[in-house]
């Protein structure tokens, strides 16, 4: 049975990588006592697999990762069971079963949705969010990318699927994109913003951000849908 | 949420900010409302190695216990934080609340290995303490120390408060309520030293004053106050089934050295290894029962969620009820995908069909610790392990699919000789051709022998601890002889030799055994920049020899020179129960190669005894 698992990591796990996130659930899956499928052999692992890592340094309300199991309780008993031993600033928002034949999340992310803000008194402008507004409306935003071999100009704008920025209180601006996501098309929210300061003018500091995922989407039907929507709860 | 010591500038900046974060699954959270002690508790190296050690946690659990009491954590800062917190003052802080440790009742600090001292200082240096005792007001936590460092507590004396001899479950409990009356009567820091020193087991070294010999040796060593006792005697806890033990072990989230539960099946050993502190400071053995360690697996390994279980004690294959306990962990979790790992057991049949259930035996190697090379060293230090007993036991396990064996030797023992030393490198011949008697067709691969030697430490409450120890020099010309004859052997491909640097060995030496004067090169030491000197990659040995020139101290009086029976040591004023007669006892039978049977054939009259429990007392009514 395939099992989609949605959770949060915010506060102070931003700090823990993505290796150590997997040991963590792996964990979990033990404390909780989720009657998950290992793998045969001698040293037996957990199939277990994460849609897409989370770098150090952000915070997310929308991570997902597939398990296998053998047998289940309810949706609403298994989250409650594994929130009971969670690490502050984790939670298992949800727990779906996928059809059989669904495809594992890391193939299925196409993309993901990302909230920017800027730490106090690190904002470089004022009028954050007109200046956003004029970035995201250029025809093409160019960034240079650079691998081992070469460095080449790539334009950024057609895996910039949504934006937008709202300023709800004056000094606090949040920016807000869907990016496009996945192994084929992936765009890291921090080059958007990098681009965003070399258009302003502005010298970019990667500490005057802090970036949360909000939503990780896969593509049924030509449409995005939230990955946790693929699966059914269970009663 | 807590609120960070550090700044995410800062955690986003260092390697591993998981060291410094807290926030661990099975953390203790209090309100400080209700809290009348702080207690920092703190394993002076990185977090990674702190976080594996079990003496922490099960101090960290008994505390916590209290509710009057909040116990956090401390390790060493690495050196890239290290770097910053110094430029940037911000004092050195606990885990679990994120407050400054200068701000605690008590900074606790177990002292595991001689090459931590400078980290101790690093330690009270970071939470903006006074490094030395001499120098602390009311308001400076009380520092005091413990672990098996501490059976030599000198060169760290000016340092530390109080001193803690023994196991920690016995009587840390009756020095808080000390403390809490003390607090409310608003006394001076002597007055509550007074009142600890009047306690069982701690040693407060500011109530004592050492006087020299010319000769630079020990005249006297006498208490200059009322409240302290002539003798300090070793705490030991006698009921091991009904004592503290961690439930809940923290989980930490980055991997750390000891990444799984970790269950203690015993303390002490019934071996009498010459040149083992730990066998003397242990002593007697006592066992866990086995309901007790059941019990205990099935709550580790559900509240931490732990993929693997290990046992834990100086012998593991005396313990008397093991095949129970082995056959029971691999029945009850092999199948719920549990890794049991079985500690170096004694290779016999039982062991290699345990480990040939619970590992993959090719990727797996056996392990022996011979010690030394030659039957007759063996006797000198007392290791039962006969050259038979090792073949007999690699034929087995060649017979059952192993090929690969690592083999543990210290050179610079007492009374060795170039015989000694190649036999290691035959003996590793001996174990290859025994492989390739093998026929060919029933071998599997080629066969790889390991041999490591470390360098011998004498070490204070052991038969050895009047020996000389060897100089740099010789201990690397030891190694070259050693390595020499193994290129002589016939198999030397399938042989592979390692062997340790010497300078870290001859400092160790130097604070292992050194008194009050020594602490004035730790000093200096740290105060050039020494500290993370248990690591190869920060080890300064330059800096640490320019320190001991400052002082102007010998190093050689400390390590090369043979004390006399007579002389005071500077330990001489514990009681570890094992008596200094027995040790030179030990130290004679040595010199005459004779072998001494361990606890459970026969008693040796050690003195361990008077504790009035453990091995001393099975099958006896």
């Amino acid at each position: 049975m395939k099992i989609r698992i949605k959770f949060s990591k915010t506060g102070t796990m931003k700090f823990i990588g993505h290796l150590d996130i997997m040991r963590y659930f792996q964990k979990v899956m033990r404390r909780s006592e989720v009657d998950i499928a290992y793998s045969e052999g001698f040293s037996p692992h957990q199939k277990m697999s994460f849609a897409a890592p989370l770098g150090v340094g952000l915070t997310s309300i929308g991570e997902y990762f597939d398990i296998e199991v053998h047998s289940t309780d309810s949706s609403a008993e298994m989250i409650r069971r594994m929130n009971e031993t969670m690490a502050d600033g984790m939670e298992v928002l949800s727990y779906v079963r996928l059809p059989e034949d669904s495809k594992n999340a890391m193939s299925l992310v196409a993309a993901a949705d990302y909230e920017v803000t800027f730490r106090k008194d690190r904002q470089p402008l004022p009028d954050i969010c007109q200046r956003f507004s004029e970035f995201c409306g250029q025809p093409c935003i160019e960034i240079l990318k650079k691998t081992k071999k070469s460095e080449q100009l790539v334009d950024i704008k057609p895996l910039i699927l949504e934006s937008g920025c709202s300023e709800h209180h004056e000094e606090h601006p949040v920016i807000y994109m869907k990016l496009s996501a996945g192994s084929v098309n992936n765009l890291k929210p921090e080059l958007v913003i990098q681009a965003f300061y070399t258009f302003i003018g502005s010298e970019f500091e990667p500490f005057a951000i802090e970036v949360k995922r909000l939503e990780l989407y896969g593509e049924s039907e030509g449409k995005l849908i939230p990955l946790e929507k693929f699966g059914t709860i269970i009663e | 949420m807590n609120q960070l010591a550090l700044s995410d500038e800062i955690l986003l900046s260092i390697e591993k900010p998981a060291r410094y974060i807290g926030n661990e699954v099975n953390m203790v959270r209090k309100d400080l409302k209700d809290i009348d002690i702080r207690f920092a508790m703190c394993f002076p190296d990185v977090y990674e190695i702190g976080m594996s050690h079990l003496g922490i946690q099960i101090l960290y659990d008994m505390f916590n216990k209290r509710e009057d009491v909040y116990c956090e954590r401390v390790y060493s800062p690495w050196t890239d934080l290290d770097r910053i917190m110094r430029k940037e003052q911000i004092p050195l802080f606990a885990l679990e609340s994120q407050d400054p440790v200068k701000e605690f009742d008590f900074l606790g600090i177990t002292i595991q290995y001689e090459m931590c001292y400078t980290n101790i200082l690093q330690i009270l240096d970071l939470s903006q303490i006074p490094l030395k005792s001499c120098d602390r007001d009311e308001s400076c936590p009380i520092v005091i120390g413990g672990g098996p460092c501490a059976y030599n507590p000198e060169p760290l004396a000016p340092f530390f408060d109080i001193f803690y001899m023994g196991e920690g479950e016995t009587v840390y409990f009756e020095l808080l309520d000390k403390y809490k009356e003390w607090k409310k009567a608003g006394g001076t820091r002597k007055e509550f030293l007074e009142l600890a020193a009047n306690i069982e087991g701690l040693y407060v070294p500011a109530f004592y004053d050492v006087t020299y010999k010319e000769d630079g040796t020990i005249a006297s060593f006498l208490p200059n106050n009322p409240n302290a006792k002539e003798t300090i005697k070793k705490q030991l806890v006698l009921d091991m089934g009904h004592t503290f033990y961690p439930e809940k072990p923290l989980v930490p989230f980055i991997k750390v050295t000891q990444d799984r539960v970790v269950l203690e099946i015993q303390r002490g050993c019934i071996r009498g290894c010459r040149f083992c502190q730990a066998g003397s400071v242990y002593k007697p053995v006592r066992e866990r029962s086995l309901e007790f360690l059941k019990d205990m697996a099935y709550k580790m390994l559900k509240n931490t969620g732990h993929e693997e279980i290990s046992l834990s004690s100086l012998s593991s294959s005396d313990y008397s009820r093991l095949e129970e306990l082995v056959n029971f962990l691999i029945e009850e979790f092999k199948g719920k995908g549990v890794n049991i790992s079985l500690p170096s057991l004694r290779i016999d049949a039982f062991s290699l069909d345990v480990m040939s259930k619970v590992q993959d035996i090719r990727k797996s190697s056996l392990t022996f610790a011979p010690e030394a090379g030659s039957q007759r060293l063996r006797n000198v230090i007392n290791k039962g392990l006969t050259e038979e007993v090792i073949l007999n036991g690699a034929k087995l396990a060649f017979d059952g699919g192993w090929n690969r064996v690592k083999l543990y030797f210290m050179l610079g023992l007492p009374t060795e000789t170039v015989e000694d030393m190649e036999g290691i490198a035959l003996l590793s011949e001996k174990i290859a051709e025994l492989y390739y008697q093998i026929p060919k067709e029933e071998r599997n691969g080629k066969v790889q022998i390991v041999a490591s030697t470390s360098f011998f430490v004498p070490k204070p409450f052991t038969p050895f601890q009047w020996a000389s120890m060897n100089t740099k020099e010789e201990f690397l010309n030891k190694a070259k002889i050693v390595n020499t004859k193994m290129k002589e052997m016939l198999n030397k491909k399938s042989l592979k030799y390692n062997w340790h640097e010497a300078d870290v060995t001859v400092l160790e030496g130097l604070l292992a055994r050194g008194d009050r004067r020594v602490a004035d090169i730790i000093l200096s030491a740290y105060e050039s920049g020494c500290i993370y000197d248990a690591w190869s990659e920060t080890f300064d040995n330059h800096k640490w020899q320019q320190a001991i020139q400052e002082t102007g101290i010998d190093p050689d009086f400390y390590t090369t020179r043979e004390r006399s029976m007579e002389e005071i040591l500077p330990w001489d004023f514990i009681d570890i129960g094992v008596t200094k007669d027995f040790l030179k006892r030990e130290w004679q039978r040595a010199k005459e190669e004779a072998v001494t049977p361990n606890c459970r054939m026969q008693c040796a009259g050690c003195g361990a005894m008077k504790f009035g429990g453990g091995v001393c007392f099975e099958n006896k009514n």
